[in-house]
């Protein structure tokens, strides 16, 4: 078994995620009106309950979707329909292939939205995306504040929380969003379910259709068993995993690493770590080897592991192909650092020596 | 079977998740939790190879290759992508064709998306059916004559059971050149299907055939190549015709429950179609009047949709809450209007509030079938006393 330290692409399935999962396998399809329907229907409006609750929004809020990409998506149609659409620079592919025509909000060095940017972008009615936190960097945008810029121009918000969900406290109405995406495996609970919430006033627009369900808002049968588990997982206390990426860290820049958007506030679980002249992909293969889990950037566009875009709009430079993410999981143990560490050491005097 | 479990009889709604399904699945929810798309690391890498073994065994229930199967997150969202996509894809690449084609009878997505087509300016036309729930290939030829882009007919109706005629249906779409979807949620794994009869796009619902709810797949021919815009964008994923992170345990669920249902579809219905045939007998001999709808062969071995001579549905439902049946489709969620499939068939108001739904499955016992029987027959007599 590796030790595993991607939980940006995966988080492991929590306990309690699990048991709610396999108590949802046997119930029947929740939009049934006989005893097992009722007790599957039951079991969703639990689950819908626990992202209301955590967020708090009213259950009515809360469409559940098959994941954060379906979320994003149905956000962008529901909401950005005739606006312009405008994306942070380092959004994820879930935003940025929905909205290929999208203008685009500069980030600085450690990879926080410019602010002072966004007004001129919003001489005409708008949807704004910006994620909570960076899926690579763990960087944490200025939601309120960007909010506050959106209502003062009568634009809308949109915020992809799927990194941020379940590691620190996610307030819909505190953040000011119009929408905000969720994704099921990457809090701790199964693939397979994500979720939409929405402010009260948009207007019913689906992106699948048939059937009814969701209030309209989602045609199809609910995966109710990913549903309980997303729900239970919601439910989890936060663990807080930065003193843990902290000695990560420091061990990582002893052995020459560059940590970038280190000087933001950022996830606790997650750290972007450059060894300079050393491509990432080298590096990743190099842990995988010594038994170690780590990714070059996103999960997604993997296999044909190109420059990160996240890093270049940072104006990381030639870094941004010399980054690897680690992303600690929920249930990290200390060994899991150490040996992190054990690893990482000794490759990245080897891999700069023959660098240099 | 405990006494006071329900007795489930509505696996056209949804079916339990076969045993074996689910301890196919444990553990990529458990140990194996790797995103199967991180290639880099060798959690990633189990991922995506149980991925591809899921398609395989997906690809092999229909005869198709496993390339042609894009995984989604269900029938409905497979029926979207396949008819909004052609459609759109059509459009995009200067087709002059706008007329899509379907059947009142179908599934209410399917139904839906045709609608969504006709506000983007497309030509949607509803055939209706026969008596019996079939498509008169005379009236698809003439709907045919227009230059069309796309039909849509299910093979197995999820109300009535009637298994449409894709052999006699598809050389006319064929020889017009449109291109042919068939909603399979309801026919994979119990009758025999083979896109070699001519299929361009298929939708499999994994719920359906004992497998997990949330996933599903979109059967794509290759050659020649049936070209279908994605719904939306992202990571890419499913070579650009769904993007969004593949979840793993479901697929692998997926697969394993096709693979049970290939290997033992003949020994399935042959039984299941035994415990119909002892249901209908009993509820025959003890209510007079009633009566099968759809057509008496062409149907599938576990439905029976059948309208009672005097009592409503509503109530043969309130007075025995422990059997699970049904009004109609589930997905209406409690809507109590007429429904529209029956209507289809000709039936009026007062027929379609008498009919209940019931759908037989892999995990209903003869003792099942017996008590329910007696519990229908017993309700019916309330009315005669």
């Amino acid at each position: 078994m590796s030790v595993y330290l991607d939980a940006n692409a995966s988080e492991p399935l929590r306990p309690e995620a699990r048991a709610a999962m396999l108590a949802a396998t046997e119930a029947g399809n929740p939009s049934s009106i006989h005893a097992a329907g009722r007790a599957a229907r039951r079991l969703l409006e639990t689950a819908r309950e626990a992202v209301a609750q955590h967020c708090g929004v009213r259950p009515a809020q809360v469409v559940f979707t098959s994941g954060g990409t379906e979320a994003d998506a149905l956000a962008l149609h529901a909401l950005g329909h005739g606006r312009r659409i405008v994306i942070g620079a380092t959004e994820h592919d879930a935003i940025r292939a929905a909205a290929p025509m999208a203008d685009i909000l500069p980030v600085d060095a450690e990879g926080v939205v410019r602010l002072e940017a966004l007004p001129a972008l919003l001489d005409r009615p708008a949807l704004v995306c910006v994620m909570l936190a960076n899926n690579e960097t763990g960087t944490l945008q200025p939601i309120p504040a960007i909010a506050e810029i959106c209502r003062a121009h009568g634009a809308r918000l949109h915020v992809d929380a799927a990194q941020a969900a379940g590691r620190m406290a996610v307030d819909f109405a505190a953040l000011g969003a119009d929408s905000l995406a969720l994704s099921g495996h990457k809090l701790g609970g199964p693939p397979g379910a994500g979720a939409l919430l929405l402010a009260e006033h948009v207007p019913l627009a689906p992106l699948i259709t048939g059937g009814g369900q969701e209030r309209g808002w989602r045609g199809g049968t609910p995966p109710l068993p990913a549903i309980a588990g997303l729900g239970a997982a919601m439910l989890c206390p936060h663990t807080d995993l930065a003193r843990l990426r902290d000695r990560l860290e420091h061990a990582a820049r002893h052995a020459g690493a560059v940590v970038l958007g280190a000087g933001a506030p950022r996830l606790g679980n997650t750290t972007s770590l450059a060894l300079p002249g050393v491509a990432a992909q080298t590096q990743v293969m190099s842990l995988d080897l010594a038994g170690i889990a780590v990714s070059a950037g996103a999960a997604c566009s993997s296999g044909k592991v190109a420059r990160s875009h996240v890093l270049d709009a940072m104006g990381a430079g030639a870094l941004a192909g010399q980054a690897i993410r680690v992303s600690l999981p929920w249930n990290v143990a200390d060994a899991d650092i150490d040996a992190f560490i054990a690893a990482y050491q000794p490759m990245a005097a080897r891999l700069s020596r023959s660098a240099a | 079977m405990l006494p006071n479990r329900p007795i489930y009889l509505d696996n056209q709604a949804t079916t339990p998740c076969d045993p074996r399904v689910l301890q196919a699945m444990l553990p990529w929810f458990t140990e194996q939790f790797g995103n199967p798309h991180s290639a880099e690391h060798v959690m990633g890498r189990s991922a995506e190879a149980a991925v591809e073994t899921a398609r395989a065994q997906i690809a092999a229930l229909i005869g198709a290759e496993a390339r042609e199967i894009v995984l989604t997150s269900g029938a409905t969202e497979s029926n979207n992508i396949a008819i909004k996509g052609a459609a759109r894809h059509a459009r995009r690449v200067g087709d002059a064709r706008r007329r899509v084609i379907t059947v009142a009878t179908e599934h209410k997505c399917v139904l839906e998306s045709v609608a969504d087509l006709a506000e983007d300016g497309f030509d949607p036309i509803v055939l209706p059916v026969r008596r019996d729930g079939t498509l008169d290939p005379d009236t698809l030829r003439t709907a045919l004559a227009e230059p069309t882009l796309l039909v849509s007919v299910m093979a197995v109706n999820n109300e009535t059971g009637v298994i449409q005629d894709l052999a006699d249906i598809i050389p006319l779409v064929k020889a017009a050149g449109a291109l042919f979807h068939t909603d399979a949620a309801q026919a994979a794994g119990k009758i025999p299907l083979d896109v070699a009869l001519g299929i361009d796009l298929l939708s499999i619902s994994g719920h359906k055939l004992y497998g997990p709810k949330g996933v599903g797949a979109l059967y794509v021919r290759r050659r020649p190549r049936a070209r279908v815009a994605a719904l939306f964008s992202g990571g890419n994923q499913e070579r650009g015709l769904r993007s969004g992170t593949l979840p793993t345990p479901l697929v692998v669920g997926l697969g394993e429950a096709c693979r049970i249902a290939a290997a033992e579809m003949a020994d399935d219905t042959a039984r299941i179609a035994a415990l119909r045939d002892r249901l209908w007998a009993q509820l025959t001999r003890d209510i007079p009047g009633l009566v099968l709808n759809g057509h008496p062969t062409q149907r599938l071995a576990g439905n029976l949709n059948l309208t009672f001579p005097a009592r409503s549905a509503a109530d043969l439902m309130g007075e025995n809450p422990e059997i699970c049946v049904s009004t109609g489709s589930a997905c209406s969620s409690a809507a109590v209007e007429p429904s529209y499939v029956l209507r289809a068939l000709g039936l009026d108001d007062t027929q379609a509030s008498r009919t209940l739904r019931i759908g037989i499955g892999r995990f209903t016992s003869a003792a099942e079938i017996d008590t329910a029987a007696r519990a229908f027959a017993a309700s019916h007599a309330l009315q005669q006393a």
